[in-house]
């Protein structure tokens, strides 16, 4: 047997030594490329980061299915869906720039915190490029803010709030959905001429950024148009049960209720409000009506009969004629057996314009892509002719007016064919100058690459 | 050394090697690999939790497992600081000093008051005050305070905030007289991928202080006190001696480090909102503590790790890494695995949670750690009362229930 003559100095030593001279050759850092996650390999990865639980969480499945969509006609599956009527031609099923497209999903909660804690995961672990998605302006102005400090591209989802764009606009953060401003801008004549100019109106109000920017924005016009603003009361994000809030509105002289609600809120607050049977009731010689700025096909399916007559704005709808939503609505259909939802539709839309950029900058670069969108002129994607704003980073396109009507009584439909198209405002009717009352105090600040 | 014994110095050191090397030991499988991509978790932001919860759970315990006086309100502290911390850097500038300090001064003004209330009753009654302030701290936060925490939305910092003491040329995210948090040297060993960044070592001093603080807490005559009004409060009462200030201290201390674990949360991602003071929030904190071991010493760390752990790495297993798992097992038996698989992963992380919890309460009082020492003592030859470094805290009152 041979006697082992180790000390542990000297193992000590020599692994200390050893270790040292294995790592110095492969010890480089990671900044070569100049930008935050630059794409290794032949994949890019990209993160979806939407709510699958908590109040909005119906709206971030659906962004999730349309994004998964996406991913797919830009990797060449799929029958391609909006690749094929988009107006640039630059994308062409190999993924982006020759790179298969991969993604990461990640659950926001709706919550501030959890929403950027994923995001960080996705940026620090998964090594994503750009964060897409989301159903909450409080969670987007969140996340937008995190993707600015770390040097990746983010794509919002369904966020409504003007702040967004507005105080809250970063370089690195884009917007295609539209803004409170929007929605009141495009409501305000229809309300006029459906409900005339000698209006009370009582605002329900959501207790976050997107609640106080879509209520001051419907305030403001529908005051313009002489309507008079009783109350506007504040209610927390997820309360559930508003019937508190809801018997006052009968004894406030009001005639309109305003409900600047969302999601499973909005259905609970619609709910109880036709329960407490304001819709039946005639208050100073009108019929009480009830107004819903922001709608989306999710909560019409949650509140059922109860939106018959109320009005609303959407960004986009599976019913609209052109090419382009035709080309969507078909694909998604045949994927998942019923329309996508306007919270989809964007997410599909962002994620295909994130990947037409970069292929016109002809790099990954954060701040090459936000060149290539500033200013960038685009049809064909379901909502004619759109404008991605340079100044703010906010989308220019034609707003919908919808309301509730009874349907075809088909069960799988209800919220899909429950609500009927009344008017198409025009793009140059909704828009506004960056720097608007409702919009200023903001900067965009440099784009940041990160590293 | 360190004025500690020899036991708690290894304890202590081992902590400390722990925590230095988390971004090594936190990453064992290649960057890129299949299991890397699923369980690696030595990325700065969750390190950085990992750190922060710690230091939070290490002070719930000085409260919890030393008086055993159970607080269902201690995410209340956590929130404050977090959002003296905010203010600071609106106000300021972005150096996290002034903010942390001020995180921990405005923590303990309200565990004085807090404690101060509450501790006028004992057992369940005190929970649920704790509990009443806390949620009564998160509505003011959520709804009343407004202008002071911008609600729902949360507060967070703007180019147009006054920042007083920010010159132009400084840098725009929190850092330490210019060593910017998000600062990060990332060494590639072979397939390995190791991220050392500077938030997180700053995070893991402020826990390897902590832990350090707490051991003294632990071994000192004020600790001893502690754990006699934890093992019979009216026996010290009727030797005519007043436990109060005694409780109250303690409460005070652990609530300053959770306004010490709130002010470096803001420190690493300068945002903050009242979610943070949930009631949800602070049952995490209890549930870490028990997971871990209530009045153990390295107890907390571990429990809060492991839940940090489920939340940010279980919960991202969706069924599409499932199917990547088992693809090579026939179909049938793939779509079974995936079936039996799926619920405690991904969305159901909590489920896992819950029976791992339940297991640990049902079968080890004494939390993952007594697991430890039963394994530790299963393989040692000595014999078993001198397996643990840990053992002593909990032995001391098998028969404390935990009110």
């Amino acid at each position: 047997m041979t006697k082992t003559t180790y000390s542990r100095r000297r193992v000590l030593k020599t692994s200390a030594v050893a270790g040292t001279g294995l790592m110095l050759p492969t010890y480089l850092r990671a900044q070569e490329s100049g930008f935050t996650n630059a794409p290794q390999g032949d994949t890019v990865t990209i993160g979806f980061n939407v709510p699958q639980t908590g109040p909005y969480a119906e709206e971030g499945l659906d962004e999730l299915r349309a994004q998964e969509l996406a991913v797919e006609h830009l990797n060449g599956g799929g029958d391609g869906g909006m690749l094929n009527t988009f107006s640039q031609k630059n994308l062409d099923g190999t993924g982006i720039m020759g790179k298969r497209v991969e993604f990461v999903t990640g659950d926001t909660q709706t919550k501030s915190d959890v929403a950027r804690a994923s995001a960080q995961s996705m940026i620090q672990k998964d090594g994503c490029i750009m964060i897409n998605g989301g159903s909450s302006s409080g969670v987007a102005v969140a996340v937008q803010g995190l993707c600015q400090e770390a040097g990746v591209i983010f794509m919002a989802g369904l966020t409504h709030s003007n702040d967004t764009t507005g105080k809250d606009r970063k370089a690195n953060g884009f917007r295609h959905f539209f803004n409170g401003y929007m929605s009141g801008a495009a409501l305000a004549p229809v309300l006029q001429n459906a409900y005339g100019s000698d209006r009370r109106a009582y605002h329900l109000t959501a207790d976050y950024t997107w609640g106080w920017t879509q209520q001051e924005s419907i305030a403001a016009a529908t005051e313009a148009l002489g309507w008079e603003t009783v109350q506007d009361v504040r209610t927390p994000v997820g309360a559930g049960d508003f019937s508190s809030y809801i018997a006052p509105v009968l004894n406030s002289g009001a005639d309109v209720l305003v409900l600047n609600h969302y999601g499973g809120d909005m259905v609970n607050s619609l709910t109880q409000a036709v329960q407490f049977g304001l819709k039946d009731k005639q208050v100073n010689g009108k019929n009480f009506e009830i107004i819903v700025p922001l709608y989306s096909e999710l909560m019409a399916k949650g509140a059922g009969s109860n939106i018959e007559g109320v009005f609303g704005s959407m960004n986009w709808n599976w019913q609209l004629q052109d090419e382009g939503t035709q080309a969507f609505v078909r694909s998604f259909g045949e994927k998942y057996g019923f329309p996508p939802s306007n919270a989809a539709h964007t997410c599909y839309v962002q994620t295909l314009l994130y990947a037409d950029a970069v292929t016109r900058a002809g790099s990954f670069n954060p701040c090459a892509v936000v060149e290539a969108l500033e200013d960038f002129e685009f049809d064909g994607m379901g909502n004619g002719p759109t404008l991605y704003r340079g100044a703010d980073h906010q989308c220019f396109k034609d707003v919908l007016v919808m309301r509730g009507v009874a349907g075809s009584g088909n069960a799988n439909m209800v919220g899909y064919d429950t609500l009927e198209l009344v008017e198409q405002t025009p793009r140059a009717q909704v828009e506004y100058e960056p720097d608007h009352p409702m919009f200023a105090g903001g900067s965009l600040g440099e784009c940041n690459p990160g590293a | 050394m360190l004025g500690l014994t020899s036991r708690d110095f290894t304890l202590f050191a081992i902590v400390c090697a722990l925590t230095l090397l988390a971004p090594i030991i936190l990453n064992p499988f290649p960057t890129g690999s299949a299991l890397g991509a699923s369980f690696n978790a030595g990325y700065p932001a969750l390190m950085q939790r990992f750190a922060i919860f710690g230091i939070l759970v290490v002070g719930f315990n000085i409260l919890f497992g030393l008086t055993g006086y159970l607080s269902f309100g201690h995410a209340a502290f956590l929130g404050v600081g977090s959002y003296a911390a905010v203010w600071m850097f609106k106000l300021l500038s972005y150096n996290i000093v002034p903010a942390i300090v001020l995180s921990i001064i405005v923590a303990g003004l309200f565990s004085v008051v807090i404690g101060y209330v509450s501790l006028r009753r004992s057992g369940i009654y005190f929970s649920i005050l704790t509990l009443a302030f806390a949620q009564m701290c998160y509505a003011l936060a959520y709804s009343v305070f407004t202008p002071l925490t911008n609600g729902e939305t949360g507060l967070q910092v703007y180019t147009s905030d006054p920042q007083v003491l920010m010159s132009p040329g400084d840098p725009v995210v929190p850092h330490l007289f210019g060593l910017q948090m998000n600062t990060a040297e990332v060494v590639r060993v072979g397939p390995w991928t190791w991220t050392f960044e500077v938030g997180y070592y700053l995070c893991a001093i402020m826990l390897i202080a902590a832990f350090y603080l707490s051991i003294r807490i632990f071994r000192s005559p004020f600790g001893m006190m502690l754990r006699a009004i934890k093992s019979n409060q009216t026996r010290m009462n009727y030797t005519g001696l007043n436990s109060r200030p005694y409780t109250l201290a303690a409460f005070i201390i652990s609530g300053m480090y959770a306004g010490l674990a709130g002010g470096l949360l803001a420190a690493m991602d300068p945002l903050t909102g009242a979610e943070r003071m949930y009631w949800t929030a602070s049952g995490e904190i209890v549930v870490m503590a028990i997971l871990g071991g209530v009045g153990t010493l390295i107890g907390p760390v571990v429990g809060s790790g492991i839940i940090k752990y489920l939340e940010n790495i279980v919960s991202k297993i969706n069924e599409n890494i499932l199917h990547q798992w088992f693809a090579a097992l026939p179909d049938g038996l793939e779509n079974v695995l995936i079936g039996v698989v799926h619920p405690f992963v991904g969305e159901g992380w909590h489920l896992t949670l819950g029976l791992l919890f339940m297991v640990v309460v049902i079968f080890l009082p004494g939390g993952l750690v007594e697991g430890g020492q039963r394994v530790g003592a299963m393989f040692s030859r000595k014999s078993r009362n001198a397996s643990g470094v840990e053992a002593d805290a909990a032995a001391q009152n098998p028969n404390t229930p935990a009110e």
